[in-house]
């Protein structure tokens, strides 16, 4: 089943101070083995269970490491079509 | 590489859709300008409370769209770049100055949003004073105040709100109340003002304070927005590279070293009763004072009425050796504009000059309010000897006007960029009784050459001034002969820019 959220990590911004990790709270971001351009462990979403909820995004300094994503709800029209909707959008 | 974020993305696995929900504020700059290599990261050390405080200020301006009418005043510390990141109106304010220069910008533009941002070493030290008093004037501007407890720029010293036994560079055994006084509480302390509008400490310690610290943010702004008052919003905050931890023990440490002895609390919410004042009556500074003379009064139509000035402003710097008059010469010079019904100033120079060797004032005549009082760039230059003259004359703007106390330009001065009199005042003081009138003689020759005051007015001043009927003569003789000096020995004078 899809998460109810994503996030995005930029690793252009992000510094690796870890406060999205510790404080979020599936625990669904780890700090990356490898280290960015910058040269840090930059912040890495698993890619499964965040929920969308957006705290990564507050407890973080930088203005654009992260951005938060929520599901989409399928649009209504098209979904009753059959499920089809990846095509209208 | 731009920072172009998908406002929506496919998971790959699930292909699913999900739509943007926390990005990026678009009142930050894109990109930032302050080096060509990190033009994607703010300048803030990783874990610093500076950056989370920049996104919750830039969120609420966004979404109560004011970015373009908000003007950020930043500090010096750590947070003196600011202006590097938001888009919006900006000005760098000198150490703890940033809210006397945020009420400087506000009363000057009052339908703006007006932001003071400041560090503990900013706020509660070196400006001490211009916090106190602009919240005791209830200014309308929204402060956040970023208390970290320490001088993060510099190095670590010992702030005001250091906490006793903390230790600092400049503490190395811990902060003691007995040599360094106990820490500053400033909410508690602006608390006492009757005129503040709202006063909350917030502290970035965790999620939820995150979040309370956004809401205190976005009320400042909403009252600011609505111009309801002086509000202050003070912000705990981690500095992970000073306290030395990592940023999140840092941040654990604003919950159990800070809390305890900086308590979040809201202490003030609620609109002062502020008596209304009315409009001070618009009335020439002359009548106020009582220079107007009766008989303008009675012949109201034929007092110099402002209208008959050819120029708007003039700033004339007049410099000399103590004893020459110069300081005098100025006096008179704004006495007579105020006569005229202008805006005047007159700024002599203090110091040591002022005892003996060179001194110099300013003066601006004006039918506008002098904004400054300073002349840096004078349209006329009044040089009483010949030090003042090379001193000063590079100051004076293209086309402007020197008048020379002496006979000849001293040699190789260069006077291709401005028209410069020379007028031996000294002499035709002797000639007329004293020396000492001199300066008289200029005034004479200032007003002949430009015309930018009448004779008639200087006259007056005179009269209400010097009350010895020999000086009074000698001094009516000098005027006459200073601009008789120019009449018929220099002949028509070509005017400096801006002049008839
Ligand atoms: C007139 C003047 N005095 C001293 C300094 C040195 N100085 C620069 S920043 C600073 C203290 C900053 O501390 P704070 O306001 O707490 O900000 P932080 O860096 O912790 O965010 C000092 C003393 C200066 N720049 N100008
Ligand atoms: S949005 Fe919430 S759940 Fe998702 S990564 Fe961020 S903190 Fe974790
Ligand atoms: S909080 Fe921001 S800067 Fe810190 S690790 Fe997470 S994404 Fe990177
Ligand atoms: S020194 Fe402290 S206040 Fe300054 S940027 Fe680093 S963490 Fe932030």
């Amino acid at each position: 089943m899809a998460s109810r959220g994503n996030i995005v990590i930029n690793v252009e911004e992000c510094k690796g101070c870890g406060l999205c990790i510790e404080s979020c709270p599936p625990k669904c971001l780890v700090l990356a083995k490898e280290l960015s351009p910058y040269g840090v462990h930059s912040a890495h979403y698993t890619g499964r269970d965040c929920t969308g909820c957006g705290i990564c995004f507050y407890c973080c300094p930088e203005p654009g490491a992260i951005t938060v994503y929520r599901l989409a709800a399928p649009p209504k029209a098209v979904a009753s079509r059959g499920g089809e909707h990846a095509a209208a959008l | 590489m731009e920072n172009t974020r998908a406002t929506r993305v496919i998971d790959p696995e699930t292909g699913s859709n999900y739509d943007v929900a926390h990005e990026k504020s678009p009142v930050f700059y894109d990109t930032y300008e302050r080096k060509a290599d990190l033009r994607h990261q703010t300048h803030y050390c990783p874990g610093c409370g500076h950056g989370i405080v920049h996104k919750l200020i830039a969120e609420g301006i966004e979404e109560l769209g004011i970015k373009d009418k908000t003007i950020f005043v930043s500090p010096v510390g750590c947070s003196v770049f600011a202006y590097y990141y938001f888009d919006v109106g900006n000005v760098q304010a000198a150490h703890g100055r940033a809210s006397a220069a945020a009420t400087a910008v506000k009363r000057a533009c009052p339908d703006k949003v007006v932001l003071s941002y400041q560090g503990d070493g900013d706020l509660a030290a070196i400006g001490t004073a211009e916090i106190i008093h602009a919240a005791n004037r209830g200014e309308k501007i929204a402060v956040f105040f970023v208390n970290n407890g320490i001088y993060g720029m510099t190095g670590g010293q010992m702030a005001p709100t250091t906490l006793v036994g903390q230790k600092s560079t400049t503490t190395p055994w811990g902060r003691h109340p007995a040599g360094e006084g106990f820490p500053l509480h400033m909410s508690e302390l602006l608390s006492t003002l009757e005129a503040p509008t709202y006063i909350e400490r917030v502290a970035l310690c965790d999620n939820k304070n995150i979040m309370r610290a956004r809401r205190a943010v976005r009320h400042a702004l909403e009252l600011q927005r609505d111009n309801a008052g002086f509000s202050f919003v003070e912000i705990l905050s981690p500095c992970p590279t000073i306290w030395g931890k990592d940023p999140v023990e840092a941040r654990a440490w604003v919950s159990d070293g800070m809390i305890p002895v900086f308590p979040l609390a809201l202490f003030r919410d609620r609109k002062p009763e502020m008596p209304v004042v009315p409009e001070p009556p618009q009335r020439p500074v002359a009548d106020v004072l009582e220079l107007t003379t009766s008989r303008d009064a009675a012949e109201p139509q034929k007092s110099l009425a402002a209208d008959h000035h050819s120029f708007s402003h003039i700033g004339i710097k007049i410099a000399g050796f103590g004893g020459q008059g110069v300081l005098l010469l100025g006096q008179l010079l704004t006495e007579m504009g105020m006569r005229e019904h202008l805006e005047v100033s007159w700024l002599p120079s203090y110091g040591p000059e002022m005892r003996s060797g060179s001194a110099h004032c300013h003066v601006c005549l004006s039918k506008e309010r002098v904004g400054s009082p300073l002349v840096s760039a004078p349209d006329v230059l009044v040089a009483m000897n010949e030090i003042s003259l090379h001193k000063f004359a590079r100051e004076v703007v293209p086309g402007g006007l020197i008048l020379y106390n002496g006979s000849n330009l001293p040699e190789g001065f260069d006077d291709s960029e401005v028209h410069v009199v020379c007028i031996p005042a000294g002499e035709i003081a002797d000639v007329v009784g004293s020396p000492k009138a001199a300066n008289i003689v200029m005034l004479g020759a200032l007003l002949e050459a430009t015309e930018c005051l009448n004779s008639e007015t200087a006259m007056q001043v005179l009269e209400a001034k010097v009350k010895k009927v020999q000086l009074l003569e000698i001094d009516r003789k000098a005027l006459t002969a200073g601009r008789d000096y120019i009449d018929h020995q220099v002949g028509a004078v070509s005017q400096p820019d801006g002049f008839a």
